[in-house]
């Protein structure tokens, strides 16, 4: 992509979404995440990029407290979603992880139909009153995920029988289904084609417009092809966070631009 | 020359091979291994299969057709009239044989040479010889028995000799085939492999083999059952009551209705606790608390079935008794369905959650994270995710429990009772097919008698039943199984 695009893109002058303060992670003795500040913002496409190890999936899993199905891992700081502190005692993490949705990095469709994939969300969370309303919303996620053409016709068709891609997309039809605000998506295109990449990238593009979009990319060009602002995390540390334009164009740290250009990774 | 040390020089001369056929694959390259098509050792390996496996295949199927042969060309040679005076053909041959072993047993003690073993036959005190080597005989002084049993020696003696000298010739000649056939360019490790092959796909046939060996014993007998006893009441009475003075009533369904009975008991109490436990275990409990009450509850597994048979009889009987049949007024008796469904039970947990605990283990963490990660509780993951995906597997666990239940004989016995009885009470004594199996071939009525073959039809009817569960099973998982991968 051509580098003044990316400088020229517009980024909305939306509020912030969420709102990370002084956020440290450790994984038993291992201090991985150190001090981190960002704002999500609504309405954008955010990635976090960064060598391998350096917290940037660590930070992602903090953001809907999936950090809490590991045992070892303790969070400190302090995270908001629409200024409520999603670590307060009073908050139930289920509840959270039904706000700020998750898309993981190898496609893990249930081993369930296409339609109860989807309407998994939905049932466990009494989000319909009727098998009308639920598959009013199975056909929207679906359609959202670009994925409902190619399925309408074998919805009860196992999940698992689909393509990587299709697999993938299916995912993000399940995550979209719960009616989240944010959705995190940790490395979704790593384990697939360059054309599934691509389809899961137009529809990211897509999905901005209703939800914050938070994704964590090995790969600079989907980070630049995708996001609006981007963040570098650098052994824990977060380095710069910015506009996507300014990151790639004009970095204000050292360490990004090397990161950048090839030089550290 | 003795089996035993026939088999020694076989091996000997396979172990020789190996090191010759070793030496000579490397002496054809001089010594540069890299020009070897194997690695030495398998050169080696070669002529020690050519030489040990044909030889001692042939030992073997020799040993085993042996007697076959040598009690057909004997009993050619046995008078009609001694044959009809001793009351059939299979009752003289058993008296040959023991006999001939009886001259062995004395020729070895007093080495006595075959001239000697032959004036035996004028002995008068032969009979008293016999008995002296733990031989009884009655028929040794009849003398077309004593020469039968000459012969048979003579022809055994005959036969042995000829398999020793086989045996060694095709050792020889398969260590010379093997040894003169090794060069540079054999491809050594490929026959080794083959040999692997074969040798993994005979282990495989033999477990389908004895099966089938089984199910045929089964059918010969269970046929003999129905020659002398009628099916239909076999199969359409309701009376189980043997009388071993004939005339007895074998119906089939008081002993079915037992089995199905005590194992529905037991399934009720084994599945549901220790499927629990397995989630519990696998799901919820601290890796440290998992590594200490699994290997506990497997110490279940381990106990045998007479000590819980013990158990039942002692504690579970009797409380069950003065606690719930006595109070509701369903029988006096400490032997009970109840009793023994129980305790079956509780020796079946552990079967059911230790396998269910594995399978729950082997759903991918994939299949967690997303369920968390779409706002799940960890409940609704196990009941709406985990345990659909488990499901086959449970199925197989609860099924191998199933078949151990109806199977399991010695808490029936020691619970239960051993009254065929068709109830609905499950504080009343009943028994099961496999009690009954056991009781009717322990008795002391003849062989060859209804009461004594119906054994038989019930191990085949039993046989029958647990195929049809494992049917049934596997097409009720092949038709609900929620794959992942």
């Amino acid at each position: 992509m051509n580098v003044m695009q990316i400088a020229e893109r517009a980024t909305a002058t939306a509020t912030a979404k969420m709102t990370a303060r002084g956020v440290q992670v450790h994984y038993g003795e291992n201090h991985a995440l150190k001090d981190v500040d960002v704002d999500i913002l609504a309405g954008t496409v955010t990635a976090f990029i960064g060598p391998s190890g350096c917290g940037k999936s660590t930070f992602l899993r903090c953001l809907n407290r999936m950090n809490d199905t590991v045992a070892s891992a303790r969070v400190t700081g302090e995270i908001r979603l629409d200024g409520e502190d999603i670590y307060d005692r009073r908050v139930d993490p289920v509840t959270l992880r039904a706000r700020v949705g998750m898309v993981f990095q190898k496609p893990n469709p249930f081993p369930k139909s296409i339609y109860e994939n989807v309407a998994y969300g939905p049932r466990i969370h009494g989000l319909t009153r009727n098998r009308a309303e639920l598959d009013q919303v199975v056909e929207t996620s679906l359609r959202k995920a670009a994925l409902w053409n190619e399925v309408k016709d074998r919805l009860q068709a196992p999940g698992t029988g689909l393509s990587g891609g299709q697999q993938q997309r299916l995912c993000i039809a399940r995550a979209i289904a719960t009616a989240p605000e944010v959705l995190l998506m940790d490395e979704p295109c790593s384990a697939l084609d360059p054309i599934a990449t691509a389809q899961v990238e137009e529809l990211i593009d897509e999905l901005h417009t209703q939800f914050s979009v938070v994704i964590v990319t090995h790969s600079m060009q989907q980070a630049a092809r995708v996001s609006q602002r981007t963040a570098f995390f650098h052994l824990g540390h977060l380095v710069e966070y910015g506009e996507t334009g300014q990151i790639f164009t004009n970095p204000r740290d050292p360490r990004t631009e090397s990161y950048i250009t090839g030089r550290i990774g | 020359m003795g089996i035993g040390l026939l088999i020694l020089i076989v091996l000997g001369l396979a172990g020789c091979g190996f090191l010759l056929g070793r030496q000579r694959a490397l002496s054809l390259v001089e010594g540069d291994a890299r020009r070897l098509h194997s690695l030495p050792s398998y050169y080696g390996w070669s002529v020690l299969l050519f030489t040990a496996v044909p030889a001692l295949l042939l030992t073997a199927a020799w040993l085993f057709l042996q007697p076959t042969v040598v009690a057909h060309r004997v009993a050619a040679s046995i008078p009609e009239a001694t044959v009809t005076a001793r009351g059939g053909l299979d009752l003289v041959m058993t008296d040959i044989r023991r006999i001939s072993e009886g001259l062995d047993l004395i020729a070895r003690r007093e080495g006595l040479d075959t001239k000697a073993v032959a004036a035996l036959g004028t002995d008068t005190a032969l009979k008293e010889r016999l008995g002296a080597v733990g031989v009884a005989a009655g028929a040794g002084s009849d003398p077309a028995v004593f020469d039968a049993a000459l012969a048979w020696r003579e022809t055994s003696a005959g036969l042995h000799r000829a398999m020793t000298i086989a045996v060694l010739l095709l050792a020889a000649a398969g260590f010379l085939f093997a040894f003169l056939r090794i060069s540079p360019a054999l491809r050594a490790r490929n026959l080794v492999e083959q040999f692997v092959l074969v040798l993994l796909i005979s282990c495989s046939l033999i477990a389908v083999a004895t099966t089938f060996g089984i199910i045929a014993s089964l059918v010969a007998e269970s046929w003999s059952f129905f020659r002398i006893y009628p099916a239909s009441e076999f199969f359409l009475s309701t009376v189980w009551n043997p009388k071993f003075g004939g005339g007895s009533q074998l119906g089939l369904w008081p002993l079915v209705w037992g089995t199905i009975y005590v194992s529905l008991i037991a399934l009720a109490v084994a599945v549901p606790i220790g499927l629990l436990a397995a989630i519990y275990l696998s799901e919820y409990a601290t890796p440290r608390l998992r590594a200490t009450v699994k290997p506990l509850l497997e110490i279940l597994a381990g106990i045998p079935s007479i000590v819980y048979g013990l158990f039942a009889l002692i504690t579970v009987g009797p409380i069950l008794r003065d606690w719930f049949a006595m109070p509701m007024g369903l029988g006096a008796s400490s032997s009970s369905v109840m009793t023994a469904g129980v305790v079956m039970g509780i020796m079946l947990i552990p079967y059911v959650s230790s396998l269910s605990d594995d399978i729950i283990n082997a759903v991918p963490q994939a299949m967690r994270d997303g369920s968390f990660g779409l706002g799940a509780t960890q409940s609704e993951t196990v009941k709406r995710v985990v345990l659909p995906a488990a499901l086959p597997g449970i199925v197989g666990a609860v099924l191998l429990a199933a078949s151990r239940a109806i199977g399991e004989t010695m808490i029936v016995v020691m619970g239960a009772g051993a009254a065929a009885k068709l109830s609905l009470n499950p504080f009343e004594a009943m028994t099961t097919v496999t009690v009954k199996i056991v009781s009717q071939l322990t008795g002391d009525t003849e062989f060859a008698s209804p009461e004594t073959l119906v054994a038989f039809a019930l191990g085949l009817t039993l046989f029958c039943f647990t195929l049809a569960l494992n049917v049934a099973a596997l097409v009720i998982v092949r038709k609900y199984r929620e794959q992942y991968e």
